[in-house]
């Protein structure tokens, strides 16, 4: 074997190793900063798996369950899977000042974690954008266009 | 009518590229000099069919068409006139069309500066880029029609998504990654001719070159540009959020740095061709992956998948660009066989070749991140993505790395360094950054990455003043020359190496704003009613009131508040929402105060007309303008040293007859 050829040999089973050991450290980073989008029938339904990593929860805010403490800063809801009554639905903290839009039955994604106390914490409340056209029915008013809810689908930015 | 000319035009873009396309590489291959005249005239062809077809869109845009499909999607009576122009970008068919429109004045203006070369390279370059327009006119005709009629005709349109007119630099941004993107073309279509030919010659390789830099100049601006609309329109308190579409801009960026590196070495010591070579058919790659991933809607949901029909073209195309890459690679590639070898340990080309390994390696860990969540998607169903924390541990370190190596590479000499040389290169250098260090931490900076971040900042800074500086002393010393006559004539005698530096210098500012703003950010929420106030940092914002406005497209509602920093200046800030008709949701406006060192940044989250009050998102953010104030650099930098050489002798000619005055800037317009 000649000295350039084995000195590439040597230059390539270098590269491999340091290409193998970035993915291997990559795919490990990967698989700890996973965000999983789930519903909250979803999520309940991974039992302990759901504990711990970084969730985006998608869903309604559930009618009738806001609730402010009484210094109106922290806010708890119940988010559901959709708007109607008895749908699964998971109770969530957060202690971040809703957006403008945010209200009863509006689609919201809510990032954050949950835990064994059945409790979702979030420290992201971000409320659906829809960016499709809906066209307004005769007569309805600018504001009325504005209360049209946005499908749960699209994920808020 | 606008519908019909917009189809033919169109059509006949696709029979223009089609006939080019095989004409140029058929006559590449045998060498048939007469070929290149015809497909000269293609390619003037395709340029009047699709730039025509742009015009007609436009037309339909501004005379509010909308019995054309597009118009009717994007198009509003109540959008102002920019808007409404700005729109033939603002939606996916618009978008691609305008994609053809650059495309056929990059294969034109390559056409014209290559007409009299020796015809075989030119021939199958502009065949290969013919047959990427080809892709383009057939996705524009077919899936992505936006000249499709509409009937009934409907008397208004929606008008285009509210968070694309809201700020200026909506204008101005997409343009510019758009030249970026599209501008890989001609790389690849040089590469391939390259390969294709089994030969790489000296001329042929600074075509490639300087091909290679106007895309990554209008790449670079459209990345600071579309980083500085997310902080100045989207309000969420920041200017890099690592997603799909940002990633997007930046893989083909990431490569063509390296390619620009890269090519330094296979110029000097004649090696490492199919390297980089296969760098310039990467970028192409990573410039299609980014356009299908932002384009056709995979990452809202994959599920979208099926209905949207420009997608699986899309992958088609990607795949067989892929196939073709690697063939040519495989095939061809042992052909370039190289003439010279590699230095020492300690040379420019072993720390070039280390920096070029290390943006394949950020190239690596970017696209996994960005690209696992569709793979898992697609094979297991389940919705994920990767949080920016990923990002950020594997992205960071590996860039803090190569800002070492912007250093040290240009510290050392081609070929062999001596351990004198290496002592007197690195003395001065080190000792500022290890400096800098100290002072950060006496002042009360805390943060390994940082600091490390600021130290190796300063040693790269007085490496890259000193290399611009030298030649320059020299000049002063030998020639006898003025301060202005010798920086004048040694940046002109070799203008890569001084835009060169210019360009580093304008990373340095990046490296550290966006370090001193990620790592000494302060945010607070608050809701104020009028009167109340509340403190941030040294700074004490008090509302003064709502008040409320109508634009013609849109209602808003701003809160006042006057701001008072540490020194007991005032400002008048007022975050706003905007409400626009016929979006369900309002559009923020945040509002800045900007200063040389810090910015204090202001987000109107929510508001109650009744009580009156309002809830602001609050953030400081040091030094973050200077990650926009780099762009002059950039722009500076790489136009001076892409300008072409031979105009030098016109240029010293002139010099003699009139005292030179400042160098010719246009990055001072940008």
């Amino acid at each position: 074997m000649n000295p350039t050829t084995r000195n590439r040999l040597i230059a390539l089973g270098a590269l491999l190793i340091a290409g193998a050991g970035l993915a291997y450290v990559a795919f490990g980073n990967i698989g700890q900063n996973l965000v999983f989008y789930w519903t909250p029938g979803e999520m309940l339904a991974q039992g302990s798996k759901a504990y711990g990593p970084t969730i985006r929860l998608g869903g309604v805010v559930q009618p009738g369950s806001l609730q402010w403490d009484a210094a109106h800063t922290h806010l708890t809801f119940r988010v559901a899977d959709g708007p109607q009554p008895g749908a699964p639905s998971v109770v969530v903290q957060s202690r971040e000042t809703p957006p403008q839009m945010f209200r009863e039955r509006i689609g919201v994604v809510v990032e954050g974690t949950f835990d064994k106390s059945q409790t979702f914490t979030s420290s992201r409340l971000m409320v659906n954008h829809s960016n499709e056209y809906r066209p307004p029915k005769p007569g309805d008013g600018p504001d009325k266009w504005k209360t049209t809810v946005s499908a749960p689908t699209a994920e808020a930015r | 009518m606008t519908s019909t000319v917009g189809t033919v035009l169109v059509l006949g873009g696709l029979l223009a590229a089609a006939f080019g396309a095989v004409v140029g590489i058929e006559g590449g291959l045998r060498h048939r000099a007469g070929a290149l005249k015809i497909v000269l005239g293609a390619v003037t062809a395709f340029l009047i069919c699709m730039v025509g077809a742009n015009l007609t869109m436009v037309y339909a845009l501004i005379t509010h068409d909308f019995s054309v499909h597009y118009v009717s999607q994007v198009g509003s009576r109540a959008t102002p006139l920019v808007y409404t122009i700005v729109s033939l970008w603002s939606a996916l068919e618009g978008s691609i069309l305008f994609w053809g429109a650059i495309l056929s004045v990059y294969v034109f203006g390559f056409a014209r500066a290559h007409r009299s070369d020796p015809p075989t390279n030119p021939l199958l370059a502009l065949g290969t880029m013919l047959a990427v327009g080809v892709f383009f006119a057939f996705l524009i005709a077919g899936p992505a029609n936006p000249f499709g009629r509409v009937d009934p005709v409907p008397a208004d349109g929606p008008g285009p998504n509210p968070l694309l007119q809201n700020h200026v630099l909506m204008v101005v941004h997409p343009p510019m990654l758009y030249l970026g993107y599209v501008g890989m073309v001609v790389p690849f279509g040089i590469a391939v001719a390259a390969l294709l030919r089994g030969q790489l010659g000296d001329a042929w390789m600074a075509v490639l070159r300087r091909w290679t830099l106007i895309p990554w100049t209008f790449l670079s601006v459209g990345i600071v540009l579309g980083s500085w609309w997310a902080y100045a329109v989207l309000g969420w308190g920041g200017y890099w959020a690592w997603d799909p579409v940002e990633n997007a801009s930046f893989l083909p960026w990431l490569t063509a740095t390296a390619f620009l590196h890269s090519a330094m070495v296979q110029e000097r010591r004649h090696t490492l061709k199919l390297w980089t070579l296969s760098l310039s058919l990467g970028s192409f790659l990573l410039t299609i992956l980014g356009t299908f991933m932002t384009r056709s809607g995979v990452f809202n949901s994959v599920h979208s998948f099926t209905q949207s029909e420009i997608g699986p073209t899309f992958l088609v195309f990607l795949g067989v660009v892929l196939v073709v890459s690697i063939v040519l690679i495989a095939v061809r590639g042992p052909l370039l066989v190289p003439e010279g070898a590699l230095g020492g340990v300690a040379s420019r080309e072993t720390a070039i070749l280390v920096n070029n390994l290390l943006f394949a390696a950020l190239t690596f860990t970017v696209l996994l991140g960005t690209v696992f969540p569709l793979v898992r998607e697609a094979f297991s169903g389940v919705r994920i993505s990767v949080g920016a924390p990923y990002f950020n541990r594997m992205a960071l370190p590996l860039g803090v790395a190569i800002l070492f190596l912007m250093g040290v590479g240009p510290s050392l000499p081609w070929g062999r360094a001596s351990p004198e040389t290496l002592q007197r290169q690195f003395l001065i250098p080190a000792a500022v950054g290890v400096a800098v260090v100290v002072v950060c931490v006496l002042a009360g900076l805390r943060g390994a990455l940082a600091l490390l971040t600021f130290g190796f900042a300063g040693f790269v800074a007085v490496v890259t003043l000193r290399e611009m500086a030298l030649p320059i002393r020299v000049r002063m010393r030998e020639q006898r020359e003025s301060l202005l006559q010798a920086t004048w004539r040694s940046a002109t005698r070799s203008r890569r190496r001084f835009g060169g530096y210019v360009v580093h210098a304008g990373v340095v500012m990046v490296f550290v704003a966006i370090a001193a703003s990620q790592s000494y950010v302060v945010h607070t929420t608050a809701t104020l009613t009028p009167g109340q106030r509340f403190q941030l940092g040294s700074y004490t914002v008090q509302l003064s009131g709502l008040r409320n406005g109508v634009d013609p497209h849109r209602r808003w509602t701003a809160a006042e508040v006057d701001v008072t920093d540490g020194k007991g200046r005032h400002t008048l800030l007022a975050p706003r929402m905007n409400f626009y008709e016929r979006s369900t949701d309002p559009i923020g406006s945040p509002a800045v105060r900007s200063a040389p060192f810090e910015d204090l940044y202001l987000t109107l989250l929510a508001f109650d007309a009744a009580t009156p009050s309002a809830s602001f998102n609050a953030w400081i953010f040091p030094m973050v303008s200077w990650i926009w104030w780099s762009l002059p650099l950039f722009v500076f930098g790489a136009l001076f040293a892409a300008w072409p050489e031979r105009r030098r002798a016109r240029a010293e000619a002139a010099e003699r007859l009139a005292v030179p005055g400042k160098a010719r800037s246009p990055g001072a317009a940008a």
